[in-house]
């Protein structure tokens, strides 16, 4: 069974929000839009997004370490959110295991973003309906655009190309070899809810130089060296006899 | 719901598809806008475009927004009569009525006194037709916002290299191994940087940021080195000193390629000390680098002329020349200047172990000379030797305001562009690389006028509004050796101001020193908010009236897509278009967009029709300059020449006959030349057939060393993209500079400088860099006012633009200021406390933030969120002016009074580079009594006539249905 999913590099990710607005974007004109803002231009603005970059500090002065965090739906193997959903709106597709809902079908009672660990859920407080991450399932079954193409609107705009998509189920898929080769791990496994989304750690790349490495026999200062002339004064073949 | 798999968006609605480019910010990516029943369904980045490769930004992925937004103008507007100016209070007038108004007043102004009339730019992307403009009336008293940019930047690098970072250059991070980035804000460049950097991490390069504030980049950084804000010249100084102690620096291409080996004359008692010995011999007149000068040949031990074939000259040494001058190698005078610029020295000022300097020049080094890159690419050097490969040397640097925006930032960048060319990284695989135009003669050859006789009634101006001075007789002063612009640019007290000062533009207006004007007209510059300093005070200056109760500033112009803080203060306002409204040309004339392999550039073609009756600011110049009669609007009978800015685009060409205009691409009469040809009936249409952009690869054998080679600088003369194909040797040593320090010194035979400023002249013209404290922390009490304040752009915004972004706005509502806990817990305030940030001159009510990511003697803030109450399309009570802040309220734009003069800008004396990072504060709690809002605040602006109506609670952009749900008018 085909599960599809983003795997996210927090090695590169350098919190640019491209993936956030574009989302908006795509989404808010697509299937599962409109993704609705609340005080547009007032005080307190607020609205739908399916992806949210939070920004965190780790450690002290000067050991800091600051981590951009892009977070949307992570389409769990055995998402919680969709038991608890008294109407079924709340669902997992077969073909490609895609978490969805089917806002004809939600009375908004919200309890699958209570059910959710993960605080990924949008509850549209105009149409009073629970809204989420599709994956841009509009796009990425779309047989009319170009394969390049039938890919999330984050995956497309991700200037750093942080976000990986494909099929988690297919080893030989990017997101699998990503996950496999670079120590990418799922969000709260404990929860036993199967994240597909998964993230790649950061890696960091130092250089060792030794000692010894610092000179070397062609160094330019020789060059410069001027001429040891032999001190003035008497030498051997002067006083020899 | 239907199933989502059954239904595709192109079926619904009618759907159409259009390239252009964008305008989010600056760095101009390629986008296709797709849209549904005329109105934009989404905006993606063009996969085939050079720039940006299909990526695009948060910025760019919200341009819905900005089209809809409801801060657009949509009418002309005149200050009421009566109506106090700053009241916003407009009447809607006719684009005839106003083009009348215009031209009475700029046609007796240009037959008067030229100079009265002042046009100053933000971040247009059409310098090459306002800076025309403005020459063509024949005003001196032009410039865009480079001033308080990164003008530091450019002329640093630029007067060092030839080129510089960003739009003229940039770090080749497709084969650095070390990636090095200094005091680099997250908008500099935006996606390219974004690409290049994560494909750099990802083939295992070690990337390190040297920044007091880890945030974007830095984030990702395998190393950061935080360090104090204004010593990086100190820093890099003492890199150098280590490279230069242990001989890790590239010899052969210091030789080569730098005046290194040349022989400076060395004699404080005579009038050439300081400058290159130069041989007899006949030079024609240009601005070239003549090769009339001398090596010491280690073999002979004598002097020899330079680039003789065969020899090794000497870098280190004093010697007697046959006429018996003493000389040094200008390597000599950089290791003599170096010698006390320890590690040691260095880590007391900036703050990083000298330990970690060692390692970081170590690192440098060794990387630089040891894992060498050669590819086999033959070309041919100026002097004519053929080589069989290109070398690099793969340490790259980038660096933008964090240098650039102190008053010492000229030498600190200085600094950095020597030690970048010790490493032997200028244009070469893996190290610096160049992009067209550049690179470009040290300094490039267009030059200011010379004094005011330059400036005549109904005559344009004799010179260029902005220039490259090369010697003391370039400025452009008076008898008197005083300023001749309005800004004061290109005197002697900012001399290489070579982006002007747009800074004080409006305080020298005001005080009417130099001399009082009578325009202004501001083209998207928000000089009423975040693009000045003392903003409150600037904001009175601008209402400010003379004993005779006029206005100080008799007549202010604003043109702006949207309703800034600034057209609050406008006599008139003309409404500009949007970025997908309008025709653009990203000229090769003014900062293409141009690759390391090539010249790039591009335009924008309108995919939706203006709204309301707002004009392209393009337009609005060709309209004005034929009714003006300005000579390169209007044909010899006086009639217009120019239907409208297309037809100009096409047509236009810097002389008759010249073949050069605003694009590139698709010269000739049927498109079949490129840089240089006749003009092009159908030049548009190519660039539309070819996503908007024009992108000429250069032979491999062109793409390296172009500063030195032969083939490259043939070609770029062919195609006039320069005047002269002489090689371009690196200054390392700076005799540019050392001209000027003559005239403080009475040694120069042309222009001193007045009394008042020869000692700043001779301390800052320096031929090597140095390290001096910024001036604003040698002149007010750092025990008072103990941290440095600083401002950065995030990612997600540009400029003040996108608070009227109802998606943007959403990621950044207000800003905080950010402290590190133990300055706050000195200072007595908690994490979100609401505190006072007070200097010398002013203060700002905000709220605290705690960052561990932050040096403790810094504190900073997101720039441009903070807003003005109304302004943007915004509710008085938003957040960004209730919550937000602007730092710019406690920064000076003059210095306090000193030697040099009582109003001396608060910039780099080289450059009048506005010193915005020099700012010293102290901060502390605000008593418990006081309203939690931000402080100053300033009387909510009021909606404009032709605004949109107020919006709802709540919106849902659908595309195809939202104008009229929202009752957005057309």
């Amino acid at each position: 069974m085909t599960q599809l999913a983003l795997v996210i590099d927090l090695n590169v990710c350098v919190g640019c929000h491209a993936c956030v607005t574009s989302c908006k974007e795509w989404n808010t004109s697509g299937w599962a839009g409109p993704l609705t803002d609340q005080r547009p231009y007032d005080a307190d603005p607020t609205g739908v997004f399916f992806n949210r970059v939070q920004t965190y500090e780790a450690g002290v002065f000067p050991n800091t370490e600051t981590y951009h965090f892009p977070k949307s739906c992570l389409h769990c193997e055995d998402p919680p959110c969709v038991p608890v959903c008294p109407t079924g709106a709340s669902y997992k597709r077969e073909d490609n295991g895609v978490v969805l809902v089917d806002y004809d079908k939600c009375i908004g009672c919200k309890y699958c973003s209570w059910a959710c660990p993960y605080g990924v859920r949008e509850f549209d407080e105009q149409q009073k309906v629970m809204k989420k991450c599709t994956l841009c399932i509009d796009r990425i079954t779309d047989m009319s655009l170009p394969e390049s193409e039938r890919k999330p609107a984050c995956v497309l705009a991700c200037p750093t190309r942080a976000r990986i998509y494909g099929d988690i189920h297919d080893p030989d898929s990017d997101v699998s070899v990503a996950i496999r080769e670079q120590g990418g791990y799922p969000l709260q496994p404990e929860w036993g809810t199967k994240p597909s989304n998964h993230y790649l750690p950061r890696r960091k790349t130092r250089i060792q130089i030794h000692e010894d490495e610092l000179v070397r026999v062609d160094n330019p200062l020789k060059k410069e060296e001027l001429p040891t002339l032999p001190e003035a004064g008497e030498t051997l073949d002067d006083v020899a006899w | 719901m239907q199933d989502p798999t059954s239904r595709s968006d192109s079926d619904q609605g009618r759907v159409e598809v259009k390239e252009t480019t964008c305008y989010m910010c600056a760095c101009r990516c390629g986008i296709r806008v797709t849209l549904r029943d005329g109105e934009i369904r989404h905006i993606e980045g063009n996969p085939d475009h050079p720039l940006n490769k299909g990526a695009i930004c948060a910025k760019g992925s919200s341009g819905i927004m900005k089209q809809y937004s409801p801060a657009r103008l949509t009418k002309p507007l005149l200050r009421k009569q009566g109506a106090e100016r700053g009241s916003s209070e407009f009447e809607e007038i006719s684009w005839e009525h106003a083009f009348e108004l215009i031209e009475g007043r700029l046609s007796k102004i240009r037959a008067e006194d030229p100079k009265k009339f002042a046009l100053f730019t933000g971040r247009d992307q059409m310098q090459a037709l306002t800076g025309m403009f403005a020459k063509q009336f024949g005003t001196p008293n032009y410039s865009a916002h480079g001033g308080f940019c990164s003008v530091n930047m450019a002329a640093g690098m630029i007067y060092t290299i030839g080129g510089s970072f960003w739009e003229f250059g940039g770090p080749d991070l497709e084969r650095a191994k070390l990636f090095i980035m200094i005091g680099t804000a997250e908008d500099h460049h935006s996606n390219p940087l974004k690409i290049a950097l994560a494909d750099f991490k990802r083939r295992g390069g070690r990337f390190i940021s040297i920044n007091p504030v880890r945030t974007g980049y830095s984030a990702i950084a395998d190393e950061w080195v935080p360090i104090k804000p204004g010593t990086d010249g100190a820093l890099i100084m003492a890199i150098t000193h280590e490279l230069i102690k242990q001989g890790l620096y590239d010899r052969d291409f210091l030789i080569k390629y730098t005046n290194s080996a040349e022989l400076v004359v060395d004699d404080p008692s005579r009038d050439d000390h300081g400058l290159f010995r130069r041989f007899e011999m006949h030079v024609e007149e240009g601005c070239f680098d003549p090769e009339n000068k001398l090596w010491w040949d280690i073999d002979l031990d004598r002097e020899i002329s330079t680039h003789t074939p065969g020899v090794d000259p000497r870098l280190m040494g004093e010697f007697k020349l046959e006429d018996g001058t003493s000389v040094k190698p200008a390597f000599q005078l950089l290791k003599d200047r170096v010698e006390e610029y320890t590690p040691e020295w260095a880590a007391h000022i900036t703050g990083i172990p000298a330990d970690t300097i060692r390692r970081l020049a170590h690192e440098m080094g060794v990387v630089a000379r040891d894992q060498k890159i050669e590819l086999p690419i033959q070309w041919t050097d100026s002097w004519g030797n053929d080589h069989d490969s290109v070398i690099g040397n793969p340490v790259a640097f980038h660096s933008m305001r964090g240098l650039a925006a102190h008053s010492n930032g000229f030498q600190s960048i200085r600094a950095l562009a020597i030690l970048m060319t010790l490493l032997g990284t200028i244009d070469r695989p893996g190290g610096f690389r160049h992009k067209a135009p550049f690179p470009r003669p040290i300094p490039p050859c267009p030059k200011p006028p010379k004094g005011p006789e330059a400036v005549q009634p109904n005559t344009p101006l004799d010179g260029m509004p902005l220039g490259w001075p090369s010697k003391p007789d370039d400025l452009f002063v008076d008898e008197d050796g005083e300023a001749v612009r309005l800004d004061k640019a290109f005197s002697w007290e900012y001399p290489l101001s070579v982006h002007g000062l747009m800074h004080n533009a409006i305080t020298n207006a005001w005080r009417g020193d130099p001399y009082k004007i009578d325009t202004m007209l501001l083209f998207m510059a928000n000089m009423a908010w975040n693009s000045s300093m003392n903003t409150e005070n600037v904001r009175k200056m601008l209402t400010d009236k003379d004993e005779n109760g006029e206005y100080k500033i008799p007549f202010l112009i604003v043109a702006d897509a949207f309703q800034s803080e600034t057209v609050a203060f406008a006599d008139l306002v003309l409404p500009d278009t949007t970025y997908l409204e309008r025709h653009d040309a990203m000229s090769m004339l003014d900062r293409p967009i141009s690759e390391f392999d090539g010249p790039v550039d591009s335009v924008r073609i309108p995919v939706v029709p203006p709204r309301g009756d707002c004009k392209p600011f393009q337009e609005v110049l060709i309209e004005l300059g034929s009714r003006l009669g300005l000579p390169a609007f209007v044909k010899e009978d006086g009639s217009r020449k120019f239907r409208d800015y297309p037809d100009f685009v096409v047509n236009y060409e810097t002389s008759p006959g010249s073949g050069i205009g605003f694009l590139a691409g698709w010269r000739g009469k049927g498109g079949e030349k490129f840089l240089k040809g006749d003009p092009n009936p159908r030049q548009w249409e190519m660039y539309k057939e070819n996503g908007c952009v024009y992108h000429y690869e250069l032979p491999k054998s062109y793409q390296y060393m172009r500063s030195w080679n032969r083939g490259y600088l043939e070609w770029a003369r062919a195609h006039s993209m320069t005047r002269y194909a002489e090689p371009i040797t690196i200054h390392l040593y700076s005799e540019v500079l050392q001209r000027f320090r003559l005239a403080a010194q009475g040694k120069w035979p042309g222009r001193i400088p007045p009394e008042r400023l020869r000692k700043r002249v001779e301390e800052n013209f320096d031929p090597l860099p140095f390290y001096s404290a910024p001036l604003e922390h040698k002149l007010v009490d750092t025990h008072t006012y103990p941290l440095n304040a600083l401002t950065q752009r995030p990612m997600a915004m540009y400029h003040s633009w996108d608070s009227q972004n109802a998606w943007l706005r959403q990621i950044h509502t207000h800003n905080y200021l950010f402290v590190n806990p133990r300055t706050a817990e000195a200072s007595g305030f908690g994490d979100g406390d609401w505190i006072w940030v007070e200097s010398p001159i002013n203060k700002v009510r905000c709220m605290a933030r705690f960052s561990e990511a932050v040096e403790p003697g810094t504190v900073w803030t997101w720039n441009a969120i903070g807003k003005a109450a109304g302004s943007w399309g915004l509710s008085p009570k938003a957040n960004e002016s209730q919550k937000g802040f602007l730092l710019n309220h406690v920064i000076s734009e003059e210095l306090p009074p000193c030697e040099a003069g009582d109003h001396m800008s608060n910039s780099d004396p080289v450059t009048g580079q506005a010193a915005w990072f020099d700012v010293r504060v102290r901060i502390y709690p605000a008593e418990a009594n006081e309203p939690e809002v931000t402080s100053p605040q300033f009387k909510p602006q009021k909606k404009l006539p032709g605004q949109d109506p107020k919006r709802g609670k709540w919106q849902a952009f659908v595309a195809g249905a939202f104008r009229k749900k929202a009752k957005i008018q057309e």
